[in-house]
């Protein structure tokens, strides 16, 4: 999170007072150029296509190439002219991989067909690469930004002492530096060997493009690996193959901090093509990304491990969470939400006004537990080197992970030996969710890798992913208000209980943290004079973690649906009400507020009330809500909107509620303002998954626990939205803006589920306040 | 010693019992790891391959199960992507991480061979595979392209 701390000036064209990023402070200017190609020649070491097929190839991002010009761990030409961009981010789907390439090349001038991209490893002077929270444009497009205008000046400069003119009369375009007046030109990979001679500017010397002249930011292109997906060539994390890989599968604890009490291995290993069994130990403390323990059977390929683990006699010491049961659970946690709390943040006097109101509306919500359900569940390998004394000589890891850094910090400290030291490329992901970023399966594959002095590959199977995953934390949300006379609140109590993802990293942490209740509770956006927004006491009992757009999945579920309910108990339309309730355009007083703003400076990423109102009204005009009126019964719209990831979205969701009660979702439209866009089609194509996803889990989604063990499995009983299910027609508008870029991919998903619920009840009187829908009956007569 | 047919080619199946699922026999055993692993219950359809031209779920279809009907997977649906439904794919930018989009496109592909028109409703029943990243309403949409290019 610290990233956003350096984040610089992002609208200021001429960087002309900013300072150097972090991402660049340690490295000293003068001799970068120099430093950057020992380092690299030592460590700096890329994933090449030619890993595919086998025998983890790896070859060199060429910055340590003498023939190359690399002035920028981003950026590096060769004498052929062609581009070479390191994406430093992980690829789960949004395009990232093309976005911040894209950037670069733009600032440099540069000609896409001649740009190639090579994936990062994990190294910590790339800077953040942890590919969650909706970071990846936010922290990184302006430094992409200097990447490539300090490759194009350092160009320019060459270009000009060879014609001996000064470097402000040439100018690059489309991977050619050309002189103002005189008619030259020279392509960018004939200046390559002079360029690599010359110092590398100081940013304050760098004059970005203006706006007005960007040729790929904001437009679209193919993502890099299009025709790799749909002919099958792309490698994922389950696909990752060293020479003589073992292939494993783990019984795990079925309960967390449970442990192997008895293990009959002998079946199993008289198993076709089992090679061997290995116990793994329990973690030790918190959870953090260690492994869970358990049983790994190793085996020459997937299936052969697979049936090894099915014929393994194991009996298991549950531990103190063997009585979980998240039914009886959820009870307490509503029981918890009447009581007191933790007041976060208090204007006036919410408790008070309440207590004397004559007009108190109240209701209470619950979202169970969650799973990721990554379509690619979580996979790697890892080859892990030892001497004769046994001490780990060497890992390599190659893992669909988001965040190859979070892989070195967990196995370094496993392995006993430097996390710096720890080798991790980064593959594809089939998708992430926020499960990618915890490495759990990265240690896991290192040890087995250890103890069989072999690169091992693990797989996890579906019924591992739901039954072992970080799981979205269950919870239980209570609102209050008490309304006026006029049909607005006086004042409004909000309680949240849920454990805490800290518990995941502290053994017995029990109160929502305050950046969780940042995410739909303590930011709460309403006019309102009296407010008492509080958090209650949870223990976890499974490992929770953090799931796309987290704590707003039930933070704005709440928030969002107890708005709808207080219009319809004033008799008021619910899209103007909404607007009356977010009360005059004005920034939120966030530091009143004590809010940390995800580390965001106040004063570029403000709480924008009149963003806030104006993508709620774009939604409304676009859906065109004032039919909601004229709907018969069976038929609604619903209104909900919020500010996630510092990006803004309006939601209205037209359904349709058969007499028997089936659901359908003909019509979505979204209105988002993330600031400026990159790549407008993939934010389109994620707020389209958001809104898929976000199906999933208001129709579907719960995991559940009895005698602490998970009892969904599969996609037969953790159901998610299929395009059956999903909404027929999604309709995306992106608000066009000049503000620095902010969040995407959580911010599709956290008004989605009121929205949806707010639809149903004005189609059927039905107010849904327990996810998910599939526990209720929508029939009406 | 048995032998199965992949992509018109033979493969003799030495040291593989023949309860072995085919989707790990691809991915594991001939190294044709374009056919993806999603739940091994067909429920995802991530793991969809052709079997004499009809779309299977290779994760609960075992060797024995092949026996000499001809499997298709993605690596020969076509060299280079250039499929019709590849095609559409690429037009309308439907794969957002792409892990599911083989089993989808493989879907499509024998969809389309028995069914040149389909509906709305027909692509949403016999399109069931799952897209976490939700990428459906393209899905929609190529399928629907993808048509039209082949009934030309």
């Amino acid at each position: 999170m610290s990233a956003s701390k350096h984040y610089p000036n992002a609208l200021n064209e001429n960087a002309s007072s900013s300072t150097d990023s972090h991402e660049r402070a340690d490295i000293p200017s003068v001799s970068r150029r120099i430093f950057l190609a020992t380092v690299s020649a030592t460590s700096l070491v890329l994933m090449g296509k030619s890993m595919v097929g086998g025998g983890a190839a790896l070859a060199n991002a060429g910055l340590a190439d003498p023939e190359k010009f690399a002035p920028d761990f981003f950026v590096s030409i060769a004498p052929d002219g062609t581009v070479t961009c390191l994406a430093h981010r992980s690829e789960m789907g949004t395009g990232i991989r093309t976005s911040l390439p894209r950037v670069v090349a733009d600032e440099l001038e540069a000609d896409w067909a001649r740009v190639k991209i090579q994936q990062a490893i994990g190294d910590k002077r790339l800077g953040d690469q942890n590919t969650d929270g909706s970071n990846s444009i936010r922290f990184f497009f302006r430094r992409m930004r200097v990447a490539g205008a300090t490759a194009r000046t350092m160009l320019e400069r060459a270009a000009a002492a060879k014609w001996g003119v000064p470097a402000s009369e040439c100018y690059a375009e489309n991977h050619q530096i050309k002189h103002k007046s005189n008619g030259k030109s020279i392509g960018f990979g004939e200046l390559v060997e002079s360029a690599r001679k010359l110092d590398v500017p100081k940013e304050s010397e760098l004059k970005l493009k203006p706006r007005a002249k960007w040729r790929f930011i904001g437009k679209d292109v193919p993502i890099t690996d299009l025709n790799d997906i749909v002919t099958g060539k792309a490698i994922f994390g389950i696909d990752a193959r060293m020479d003589n890989q073992l292939f494993a599968v783990i019984a795990r604890p079925p309960v967390v901090g449970g442990k192997v009490k008895t293990l009959d291995a002998s079946e199993a290993k008289k198993m076709v093509g089992v090679v061997d069994v290995v116990e793994l130990p329990a973690f030790q403390g918190a959870p953090l990304f260690q492994q869970l323990g358990g049983v790994a059977v190793l085996a020459n390929s997937t299936w052969a491990a697979w049936k090894g683990r099915d014929a393994l006699k194991i009996t298991w010491e549950d531990g103190e969470n063997a009585t979980y049961d998240s039914e009886v659970f959820t009870k307490q946690l509503k029981a918890t939400a009447q009581k007191p709390g933790l007041v976060l943040r208090s204007v006036g006097n919410a408790t008070e006004v309440i207590s004397k109101s004559m007009n108190i509306v109240s209701a209470d919500y619950s979202v169970p537990h969650l799973a990721h359900a990554p379509m690619e569940t979580t996979c790697a390998v890892a080859d892990v080197k030892t001497d004769a004394t046994g001490k780990v000589t060497s890992c390599h890891v190659l893992a669909a992970t988001q965040n190859p850094q979070a892989v070195q910090q967990a196995v370094g400290p496993a392995l006993g030996m430097p996390q710096d030291d720890v080798l991790v490329n980064v593959t594809l992901l089939g998708s992430g969710f926020g499960r990618k970023s915890k490495p759990d399966y990265c240690v896991e594959a290192a040890l087995l890798s250890r103890k069989m002095g072999r690169p091992v590959h693990v797989t996890w199977t579906r019924e591992d992913d739901l039954n072992h995953d970080y799981y979205h934390a269950i919870s239980a949300v209570h609102c209050e208000a008490s309304m006026n006379d006029s049909g607005v609140p006086s004042a409004w109590l909000q309680r949240a209980v849920y454990p805490t993802i800290g518990s995941t990293f502290v053994a017995g942490a029990s109160t929502p943290a305050p950046w969780e209740a940042e995410m739909g509770l303590t930011d709460l956006p309403y006019d309102i004079p009296n407010l008492s927004l509080e958090v209650g006491e949870a223990k976890a009992h499974v490992r929770i973690g953090w799931l796309r757009s987290v704590c707003h999945i039930q933070q704005n579920f709440a928030v969002c649906s107890f708005a709808d309910e207080l219009a319809h108990h004033a008799k008021r339309d619910p899209f103007e009400f909404l607007l009356e309730l977010l009360g005059k355009d004005r920034k939120l007083d966030m530091v009143a507020a004590k809010l940390a703003n995800r580390d965001a400076p106040m004063d570029e990423y403000p709480y924008d009330i009149a963003r806030l109102k104006n993508v709620l009204r774009r939604a409304a005009e676009k859906a065109d809500w004032k039919r909601t009126k004229a709907m018969p019964k069976g038929r609604g719209l619903g209104i909900a909107c919020s500010r996630s990831f510092l990006g803004y979205t309006g939601h209205v969701i037209e359904v349709e509620v058969a007499k028997d009660g089936k659901l359908s979702i003909p019509k979505v439209w979204v209105s988002i303002d993330a600031g400026i866009i990159v790549s407008p089609d993939r934010v389109r194509a994620q707020i389209e998954g958001a809104s898929i996803m976000a199906t999933s889990q208001a129709l579907f989604g719960k995991l559940s626990f009895k005698n602490g063990r998970a009892v969904e499995s599969n996609f037969d009983s953790y159901v998610v939205a299929k395009m059956k299910d999903g909404p027929r027609e999604i309709n995306v508008d992106i608000v066009p803006s000049e503000a620095p870029p902010a969040g995407v991919g959580e911010t599709g998903v956290a008004s989605f589920a009121p929205a949806l619920c707010n639809a149903i009840f004005a189609a059927t009187g039905k107010r849904i306040r327990d996810l998910p829908l599939s526990g209720h009956d929508l029939s009406w007569a | 010693m048995p032998t199965i047919k992949v992509n018109g080619k033979s493969y003799e199946l030495k040291d593989v019992p023949l309860d072995t699922p085919l989707l790990w026999f691809l991915r594991d055993h001939l190294g044709m790891t374009g056919t993806k692993y999603g739940c091994g219950v067909s429920e995802c359809g991530a793991c969809t391959v052709h079997l004499n031209g009809a779309a299977v779920q290779s994760c609960v279809t075992t060797l024995e199960e092949v026996g000499e009907s001809e499997v298709t997977t993605i690596e020969g649906l076509s060299d280079d992507g250039s499929h019709p439904v590849q095609k559409a794919w690429k037009d309308l930018n439907v794969p957002q991480c792409g892990y599911c989009q083989v089993g989808q496109i493989m879907m499509a592909a024998a969809m389309l061979k028995s069914n040149g028109n389909p509906t709305d409703e027909q692509i949403e029943t016999e399109m069931w595979n799952i897209c976490r990243c939700g990428t459906y309403p393209r899905i929609r949409d190529a399928v629907k392209a993808a048509a039209k290019e082949m009934s030309r």
